[in-house]
């Protein structure tokens, strides 16, 4: 058995199957610090932060954007329980800009009743969103490859 | 006899009331498929959860202090009751309701607290009506879901239950809904959702493996749950949905069968009359005639 092991990712939230598939790394916003992982990496369970998660596949890496969750690694299968979870290539920035204007409007404001920590969740969220759709842009727009190297000087 | 004219009418009105309910059925029926695809989609992650659950809870033994999973003496219960917003689906609502008021009693048996007071938080329209009408308490309200719910709402609901509990206004909180069986069989199902209990860990391939935990087991295992209590609430809310449209399909199509015979026996009668006043009229004419 020469073969190079995969490993097998699944991202999902209580909605849908976000992806599900076969990958050589996953580079993800672990509470503790961004994670890299590899084939045979040992059994770990961590919880994850609002932030991108990179997935490896075929040399091209893919971004998704992660609001917050669990991942799980065991035998080389790697499981993401996200609470929000999208492609980066799917991101509608203008939607995710409305939401942060709306949050910061809020904050600013401090209604009465208001639940900051949800409010500053979204906010976090919406920012993440923007940031992540604003990587997946500078790699390289819709088609999911690896970064040149002018690129990663830029 | 009734007048042809007025036979004709009601068969009419028979006939526009049957389109309708015909039309409600299609509607239903394809609205149910997609509400069961939700709940399909939804699956994975609950599966996950409590999976990861169940291995976790062997790991933080001896971490009952957990305030999700504090176990006290049952003064207030609080029972969400799952109810579609909209009628015209046969009995299911009154199902689910008359499920929810055994559910009390059983509660007051298990408890032991004949005094058990009980609060309900309604999502749906027709048990928040319910619970008005029959002059309940009601804890909490939501309604107009919709038949997508966005994560929010639901985290809303988990939030408002979570919190009373917390701040110990309620003991125990119990969760009914109709569960999906098939098109034609929907079950009105109790299920607890706090104190939480954290699901026993079904027979697995070896051990547990020794995990890395980021930051520690305790840590994730008190986070995990809120998301627990959230998939307990969303997934029956998506199968209430499903069951709703299911029960509307039923319902409707009997409707429809129902106009569809009575349209039949009225044309019949219709061409009786008509006949009667015909040969009436040919008799009077052959009277005429020979006299």
């Amino acid at each position: 058995m020469s073969q190079r092991p995969t490993l097998h990712v699944t991202i999902v939230t209580a909605e849908r199957t976000v992806y599900d598939g076969e990958a050589e790394m996953v580079n993800a916003p672990g509470s503790e610090g961004q994670l890299g992982i590899l084939p045979r990496h040992a059994p770990l369970l961590t919880l994850l932060k609002v932030g991108e998660l990179r997935v490896r596949h075929g040399g091209a890496d893919e971004g998704f954007f992660i609001g917050g969750g669990f991942l799980e690694v065991n035998r080389n299968v790697v499981t993401v329980l996200a609470d929000d979870a999208e492609r980066a290539s799917t991101i509608d920035e203008s939607k995710a800009e409305e939401a942060r204007r709306r949050a910061e409007a809020i904050l600013a404001q401090r209604p009465e009743g208001m639940d900051e920590a949800a409010v500053a969740a979204e906010l976090e969220r919406a920012v993440g969103r923007l940031h992540v759709a604003d990587l997946h842009r500078r790699r390289g727009g819709r088609a999911a490859r690896p970064p040149s190297d002018q690129e990663l000087g830029g | 006899m009734p007048s042809t004219r007025e036979i004709r009418r009601r068969i009419r009105s028979v006939k526009n009331v049957g389109q309708i309910t015909k039309a409600v059925q299609m509607v239903a029926s394809s609205k149910m498929r997609r509400a069961q695809d939700r709940v399909y989609s939804s699956r994975p992650y609950s599966e996950q959860l409590i999976t990861l659950l169940a291995r976790l809870s062997s790991q933080a033994a001896g971490e009952e202090d957990l305030p999700l999973m504090r176990v006290r003496p049952a003064h207030n219960a609080a029972i969400v009751l799952l109810t579609p917003d909209r009628g015209l689906a046969g009995a299911l609502s009154a199902n689910v309701i008359r499920r929810a008021a055994a559910l009390v009693n059983e509660l007051h048996q298990e408890t032991g607290n004949p005094n058990l007071g009980v609060r309900y938080i309604a999502v749906g329209r027709k048990g928040r009506d319910w619970v008005v009408r029959s002059g309940q308490r009601l804890l909490a309200e939501f309604t107009q879901l919709g038949d997508q719910p966005r994560l929010g709402d639901i985290r809303a609901i988990a939030r408002t239950i979570t919190d009373a509990f917390i701040a110990e206004q309620v003991d125990l909180v119990y969760l009914v809904y109709p569960k999906f069986v098939s098109t034609l069989s929907q079950v009105p199902t109790p299920l607890q959702l706090l104190p939480v209990r954290p699901p026993s860990e079904a027979e697995e391939e070896g051990p547990t493996p020794q995990y890395i935990y980021e930051p520690d087991a305790v840590t994730i295992f008190s986070e995990l749950l809120p998301r627990y209590v959230e998939t307990l609430i969303y997934q029956p809310y998506l199968e209430t949905i499903a069951s709703f449209y299911a029960a509307q399909l039923v319902a409707m199509k009997n409707a429809t069968d129902n106009a569809n015979d009575l349209a039949a026996d009225l044309t019949l009668t219709y061409n009786k009359a008509r006949q009667a006043a015909i040969t009436t009229q040919i008799l009077e004419v052959v009277a005429g005639a020979g006299g």
